[in-house]
């Protein structure tokens, strides 16, 4: 079942669920009815997993692909190679299980225009690289994602339908 | 990068002081620019939560534009300029001498004048920190964004290694005529970079 932006805006009037919001370098993981939201990925990536059989759901907010270089790590949840695997644990404490997690991604964008040696290093394509191999890594298949570009985006996950609501500015709303 | 740094009140003080000469010098710049009376709020200098920061500007998913420029030299660090969407469209409409209302989107045009304003204030603020200390700055070529406000500060911080749950923040308000122009002014120096700017004002840090 996909629903269309129309039939999620009637759906949320007439079943109000919480809405629990996930910040940068943050992860959060919750049951049907909630939704997980991350607000403005820009070159950062959001990650969710979801779980169909239990309706176990969990999204990550990462801003770097990885930690190695780093050696005071306080938010593991802020790299790619450590946020997704504990994504997937918190999970599975919560009673989802890991083979038949789906994945779906979004972000990974270029905000910036004009040139700078700084962003030709381009975060956002490093992020979406990392977050896919550490994903194949765990066995998770990618169900679908909405990723590079240059606009912001806001990621609901809907643990109801399994669903990914993309919000843009001056675009309609997409679900993926 | 800024771990369990120090500093003291007096530094602070002075990195106060030193950002409200700069600034005042850019605001005027902009006055010029304008032609208009262009006020400012004191700058606060303090380390900031990553969340706080954005909170300082507001929503995440607010639509803001945003210049962004990278400092080389004695002083390396990063600048960035950030002005809501209305206000945004009102800078184009009094650069291009237009009647505010005027303009209700960006188009290249609109883009590159609010790159440039940026380009500009950052000159003249760099220009009065240089000429009261000896320091040598030079910024790299502007770069623009227009979008959402967590989407862009949160890149901007990410390309130039912000990846600190704290980071130095030098922030000002600029604002013109009740507000028709609201702008935020960042100022994030890399933590060596300070020292040199203490030593510069013979107050070496013990940093």
């Amino acid at each position: 079942m996909r629903l269309s932006p129309e039939r999620w805006a009637a759906a949320e009037e007439t079943s109000p669920v919480t809405e629990i919001q996930v910040g940068i370098a943050e992860l959060k993981v919750c049951r049907q009815p909630d939704r997980l939201i991350t607000i403005g990925l820009g070159s950062c990536v959001g990650v969710t997993l979801y779980d169909q059989s239990t309706r176990i759901g969990g999204l990550l907010h990462i801003m770097l692909p990885d930690s190695t270089q780093f050696s005071n790590i306080t938010k593991p949840a802020k790299f790619a190679d450590l946020g997704i695997p504990l994504l997937v644990s918190q999970i599975r404490l919560r009673g989802g299980r890991l083979n038949s997690l789906q994945a779906k991604l979004a972000g990974g964008a270029q905000m910036f225009s004009g040139l700078n040696e700084k962003f030709m290093l381009n975060i956002g394509e490093r992020n979406i690289i990392k977050a896919r191999q550490i994903l194949k890594s765990l066995g998770i298949r990618i169900f679908s994602e909405e990723v590079g570009g240059n606009r912001g985006r806001t990621m609901i996950l809907d643990t109801v339908s399994g669903q990914v609501l993309i919000r843009t500015v001056g675009n309609q709303a997409k679900v993926i | 990068m800024a771990e369990s740094i120090v500093i003291s009140d007096i530094h602070m003080d002075a990195l106060q002081e030193i950002s409200n000469i700069g600034l005042g010098n850019a605001a005027t710049s902009l006055a010029e620019l304008l032609n208009k009376k262009v006020d400012m709020s004191v700058p606060n200098a303090c380390f900031f939560d990553f969340e706080q920061v954005f909170d300082m500007v507001g929503g995440l998913e607010e639509v803001v534009s945003c210049v962004h420029l990278g400092v080389e030299g004695d002083v390396p660090g990063t600048i960035m300029f950030i002005f809501s969407e209305q206000s945004t469209y009102n800078l184009v409409d009094m650069l291009m001498g237009q009647d505010l209302g005027s303009t209700t989107g960006l188009d290249n045009m609109g883009e590159s004048a609010v790159a440039e304003i940026g380009n500009v204030l950052t000159g003249s603020f760099m220009n009065a920190i240089g000429g009261m200390t000896g320091l040598k700055m030079s910024t790299s070529v502007p770069m623009f964004a227009f979008d959402m406000l967590g989407a862009i500060m949160s890149s901007s911080m990410a390309a130039s290694g912000y990846w600190d749950d704290h980071v130095l923040v030098i922030e000002t308000l600029f604002f013109q005529n009740n507000e028709s122009i609201k702008g935020h002014f960042f100022l994030l120096p890399e933590t060596g970079a300070l020292n040199r700017l203490f030593e510069a004002l013979g107050m070496p840090a013990e940093l």
